[in-house]
């Protein structure tokens, strides 16, 4: 509900609010649309492409309507930014191998529960017998392993620095405590590599990017200066209520028409420059940064995934487990790739909202509510005829 | 329930009269035996023909064997909850009679009243935990069956009762949910005529399910459905959304959350009877269970073939349901209830009936949410409190499993 901070609130909305409401102020609203408008009339033939890198940006967009609201000028592109939608179909195959182990309790978020593997889901296999069990925390899954010691409980952690500081404090737990049959299947990704890459890609034709916001509470803004000193594209950190999403926007657009290219914060209430030296501190004595980790339809990316360090060898379900590690190639059909890399929009993949859906999803982004195809899927399919011609598919 | 030999249980009469002189001397040995004999038999007989007195702490198998731990489960337990509870006014007009329970004949038998239709619905209720703030799962078993005959259009009458017990439930827990149906039972004028008690092995079950079958009696003459819906049509919204559905999820208890709220689990008849008095042009209705709000508009849509527009702001959201939706990043439109019916009424009563369904208690704050449009068929869209607009679909998977 309320943010802990002690920062003040964006210039343009009112203070005294709980954090949420002034948000969400429909007229803040207009006035931060009639500023971008103003800034759109001074380019009057130009498109502007954007990135929302944040999978909690693409739900706040479809959730609030933002997406039915903005000038069809301005183009909001999904990014990379939803740790569910990231995870590759062999590591799901490696998670249902940990669960179908005699005497395993696998314990995971609920997002997780209906991301497709090679050929079944942690729901299915719940429902087949394995003991799968939905936590809302890793320390949960911790404190499953305190009462029941009898059983090897394995936490398949996912995200990105978000959660890892969470995952972190566990296991420094976990090892201050002396659990010894508690383990991490860790996932962790870091959010630079897959922007490096992104920025990297052929024909990257994108004019800023907002920033996650999350993400950026844990590192900061610091990291991000490359975006626009090696790269020459602004960006902006942003909160996921739908005023913090507009604000983001029109600074993206004052910057372009200022001639500026500058890492700017709109997250103000609760991200800083140096980030929260505390979690990063944890990151750094639990995890250690793996060669390479796949990403779904991103393919290997290098540097961009989280091990447990040597230290913790004790508790890593990697080297307890005898997983099949094996790479499966994502179904032919399925362009999860294309829309997490920004190249495709939901709707423009061939199976999408037909045989793939959030009941029976083919591809990860169809699964988590943070998932691009989710959120359009779930939020957007009707757009209103008097405002943007709908496109079809 | 075990049916027949509830004559045990009715029967008064003591032994005394056998017992008190049961050790008078007597001249011969084989009346001297005889009379030990008579004694004795008398004796047992006395104790077989006491009053179950029900002492067990727990379920066992033998309380679902049909035996005499099935009987005295019935007359010690069950009966003695559920029986003499009812409604059942002077009227006659709603509410069965716990005679028909009494009888334990293998069914009730119930008279129809000229000029009405027989509605019967039936729902299981599995809710864990079985007791939150606001209700328990024996409320549930009353309200969530008697609530699907009043959206009918259905004057709730009686009820059966269906338990299936773990081996080592707590008699006490039971006692307790007993208690809960039979006092919903009484608030919302329906009786229990008849019940099933089932025992499973340990793990077999969760502890203990109830399923209640509901009958009631409609107006021949009364029309709802989504064939009478039109286009300019208004949806009304009969309270708060989401109490039920987060009140459970609090009470689970591994949110480490505290909400001040409680589930809204209530009959909703008398809501629904003062709606149709007002607009007896009301087309529709539907309480909003599982899925939310936001299901049944969804089959509104479908079943009617229009568009359903949705007025974000007006929905009404008590703030503690709000917060905690907003933390868990859930949609209060689509978390359950268990006392709230969405309605859909021809415009120009729109204001008739909002006075008639506020004035009920427990609706004081029924609201119109939104309309029926030609637009978008078939399709909820909302518009957002923030002014863009968004789809409502139908839930998929399950954000709360078990909350009824």
């Amino acid at each position: 509900m309320t943010s802990p901070t002690d920062r003040p609130p964006p210039p343009s909305v009112r203070s005294g609010g709980n954090y949420i409401d002034e948000y969400r102020d429909p007229a803040a609203a207009r006035a931060l649309l009639s500023e971008i408008d103003a800034v759109m009339a001074r380019h009057p033939s130009r498109r502007f492409k954007f990135m929302e890198v944040c999978g909690g940006h693409t739900h706040a967009i479809y959730r609030h309507g933002i997406e039915s609201l903005r000038s069809a000028s301005i183009e909001l592109v999904h990014g990379p930014g939803c740790p569910v939608c990231v995870i590759p179909m062999g590591r799901i195959d490696d998670a249902l191998a940990v669960a179908n182990t005699d005497g395993v309790t696998l314990c995971c978020f609920g997002d997780m529960m209906r991301v497709p593997g090679g050929s079944s889901s942690l729901l299915e296999v719940k429902a087949t017998g394995a003991d799968v069990r939905v936590v809302y925390s890793p320390l949960d899954a911790l404190d499953i392993a305190r009462r029941e010691p009898d059983r090897s409980v394995v936490f398949l952690a996912v995200g990105f620095e978000t959660t890892a500081p969470s995952t972190a404090a566990t296991l420094l737990q976990a090892r201050d405590d002396d659990v010894g049959n508690f383990s991490v299947m860790c996932n962790h990704v870091t959010i630079i590599p897959p922007l490096k890459a992104i920025l990297e890609s052929p024909g990257m034709s994108l004019d800023g990017f907002l920033g996650p916001g999350h993400v950026s509470t844990v590192i900061g803004t610091k990291p991000y200066r490359f975006v626009a000193t090696q790269y020459g594209r602004p960006l902006v950190t942003a909160g996921f209520e739908p005023v913090d999403v507009l604000q983001g926007v029109l600074m993206l657009l004052r910057q372009i028409d200022e001639g500026r290219c500058e890492i700017e914060n709109q997250y103000r209430r609760v991200v800083s420059a140096e980030g929260n030296a505390k979690a990063l501190g944890l990151m750094r004595e639990v995890f250690t940064v793996r060669p390479h980790f796949e990403w779904r339809g991103l393919g290997f990316i290098p540097h961009s995934g989280l091990g447990l360090a040597e230290a913790f060898a004790r508790w890593d379900a990697d080297r307890l487990f005898d997983v099949p590690g094996l790479r499966v190639a994502d179904p032919k059909a399925c362009q999860c790739g294309e829309v997490l890399k920004g190249a495709l929009r939901p709707w423009e993949c061939k199976v999408f909202g037909t045989a793939c859906t959030p009941e029976t999803p083919i591809g990860t982004c169809m699964v988590s509510s943070e998932g691009a195809c989710a959120a359009y899927y779930n939020y957007g399919r009707y757009t209103p005829r008097d405002r943007i011609p709908v496109r079809s598919g | 329930m075990v049916d027949k030999a509830w004559e045990h249980t009715a029967s008064e009469h003591t032994a005394s009269e056998h017992t008190a002189s049961e050790h008078e001397a007597t001249e011969h040995k084989a009346s001297e035996h005889d009379d030990g004999r008579r004694a004795a038999l008398a004796r047992i007989e006395a104790w077989r023909q006491r009053a179950p007195v029900f002492k067990d702490d727990t379920i066992t198998m033998a309380h679902g064997a049909g035996g005499k731990a099935s009987q005295s489960l019935l007359a010690g337990v069950i009966l003695p909850a559920l029986a003499g509870g009812g409604g059942g006014g002077a009227d006659g007009a709603d509410g069965g009679s716990d005679a028909e329970l009494r009888r334990l004949d293998d069914g009730a038998v119930i008279d129809m009243p000229a000029g009405h239709r027989l509605v019967v619905t039936t729902d299981a209720f599995v809710v864990t935990p079985r007791f939150f703030s606001g209700g328990s799962i024996g409320d549930l078993a009353v309200n969530g069956t008697v609530n699907d005959l009043a959206v009918m259009g259905a004057t709730p009458h009686a009820l059966t009762l269906s338990l299936v017990l773990e081996e080592g439930f707590a008699v006490a827990e039971l006692r307790r949910i007993l208690d809960d149906v039979a006092a919903a039972a009484k608030v919302a004028r329906v009786t229990v005529v008849a019940g099933d008690t089932k025992v499973v092995e340990r793990e077999a079950a969760d502890g203990c399910y109830l399923t209640t079958t509901g009958i009631g009696f409609r107006r021949t003459e009364a029309d709802l459905g989504a064939e009478f819906v039109e286009p300019g049509d208004v949806v009304i919204c009969s309270g708060p959304i989401g109490d039920h559905g987060i009140a459970v999820l609090v009470a689970r208890g591994d949110l480490a959350l505290t909400a001040d709220l409680a589930s809204d689990t209530r009959p909703l008849a008398p809501a629904v009877a003062a709606l149709l008095d007002a607009v007896p042009a009301t087309r529709w209705l539907r309480d909003a269970t599982r899925g939310g709000a936001a299901s049944v508009l969804n089959e509104l849509a479908a079943a009617c073939g229009f568009g359903v527009e949705v007025d974000e702001a007006a929905v009404p959201v008590r703030r503690p349901v709000v917060g905690a939706c907003e933390l868990l990043g859930l949609d209060p439109l689509y978390i359950a209830n268990e006392g709230t019916f969405v309605a859909v009424v021809p415009a120009e009563g729109s204001a008739d009936a909002l006075r008639a369904v506020r004035s009920v208690p427990g609706c004081e704050e029924a609201a119109v949410i939104g309309s029926v449009v030609d637009d978008h068929p078939q399709l909820v869209v909302a518009n957002t409190a923030f002014g863009g607009t968004r789809i409502l679909d139908m839930l998929v998977g399950d954000p709360l499993p078990r909350i009824c």
